[in-house]
């Protein structure tokens, strides 16, 4: 089974990366970007094959250890 | 007093901190290698800088969930001390051992010079050889060092004087909040700080400001 995890900054967090993107994409002439945060995507083969149970694994791996969660929140996306 | 530096892959200033102990304590340390799940049993616990693991997932983060740590941790539970500086105190913050995270520097870039570090609290197990106020040269050498607490933990970390180290006024490198260069735990025995006290310790140096640090541990111990 393949899952997909996205880990993002929190609101509040500062993000210097996604400025520095912001004002590269306003310097390339991109009008109206209001903001721009940076991600990442972590993807995982797992031989897990019920969804839930996946899920319920990959929670566990984000909060041991995919995520920082005083800093990042995380999302789980099962692919199938 | 007895030492142990702990060895992850990706570490450099491993040596630096060797020596650096050696010289203010007398005794060389004992370094550990990250795999073995079982320290010996000594007084000090140093986790050095470096880019353990190559700073993958994030700077710290895998060094934190090695076999030593779990141990690091226990041992730091019972009162052992623990000084991780620069990576270290990035570890420290990833194994849960200290509250906040270390964030890319606010400017994106890497810095590597001397800085003026406060000692904010000279009542501490790490810094009672310096004077409260007391301003102090520091070297640092990050890119990840911009440290990040909630308002809550800010404010129980001011509040409590677990506020170790400040960059003095107008030398802040990387965007900290409240300038914060060093925290202690809420026991006090852990600390953690992002400029490197074990690069001032000789006159070759250039200085002998960081020498108090490990003086302050030796200090605390024999008392």
């Amino acid at each position: 089974m393949k899952v997909r995890v996205t880990v993002t900054l929190k609101a509040g967090v500062l993000d210097p990366q996604g400025k520095a993107i912001e004002g590269a994409l306003k310097g390339l002439g991109f009008a109206g970007v209001e903001g721009a945060r940076q991600g990442k995507i972590i993807d995982l083969i797992l031989a897990e094959t019920s969804a839930d149970a996946a899920r319920a694994t990959v929670t566990d791996m984000c909060e041991k250890l995919l995520a920082n969660t005083v800093i990042e929140n995380y999302h789980i996306d099962i692919l199938g | 007093m007895r030492s142990a530096v702990v060895l992850f892959p990706g570490s450099n200033r491993d040596h630096d901190m060797v020596k650096a102990l050696a010289s203010v304590t007398g005794h060389t340390p004992t370094v550990v290698w990250h795999q073995d799940s079982t320290l010996p049993d000594v007084d000090l616990i140093v986790l050095p800088g470096g880019f353990s693991y190559g700073d993958y997932l994030r700077c710290g983060a895998i060094a934190a969930r090695s076999p030593a740590m779990l141990d690091v941790a226990k041992k730091a539970a019972a009162g052992v001390r623990v000084l991780g500086v620069c990576n270290g105190f990035q570890i420290l913050t990833e194994a849960g051992l200290l509250p906040g995270a270390l964030m890319r520097n606010a400017h994106l870039r890497f810095v590597c010079k001397e800085v003026k570090l406060e000692v904010a609290n000279a009542d501490t197990d790490f810094t009672r050889a310096y004077s409260k106020g007391q301003v102090v040269r520091c070297p640092v050498a990050h890119h990840d060092g911009n440290y990040f607490a909630d308002a809550e933990t800010l404010a129980r970390l001011e509040g409590d004087g677990r506020v170790a180290f400040r960059y003095a006024e107008g030398t802040n490198p990387n965007g900290s909040v409240n300038d914060i260069a060093g925290i202690l735990n809420d026991a006090g025995n852990v600390l953690g700080m992002m400029p490197h006290p074990e690069n001032l310790i000789e006159a070759l140096h250039g200085g002998l400001d960081g020498r108090g640090l490990f003086e302050s541990v030796a200090k605390t111990l024999a008392a």
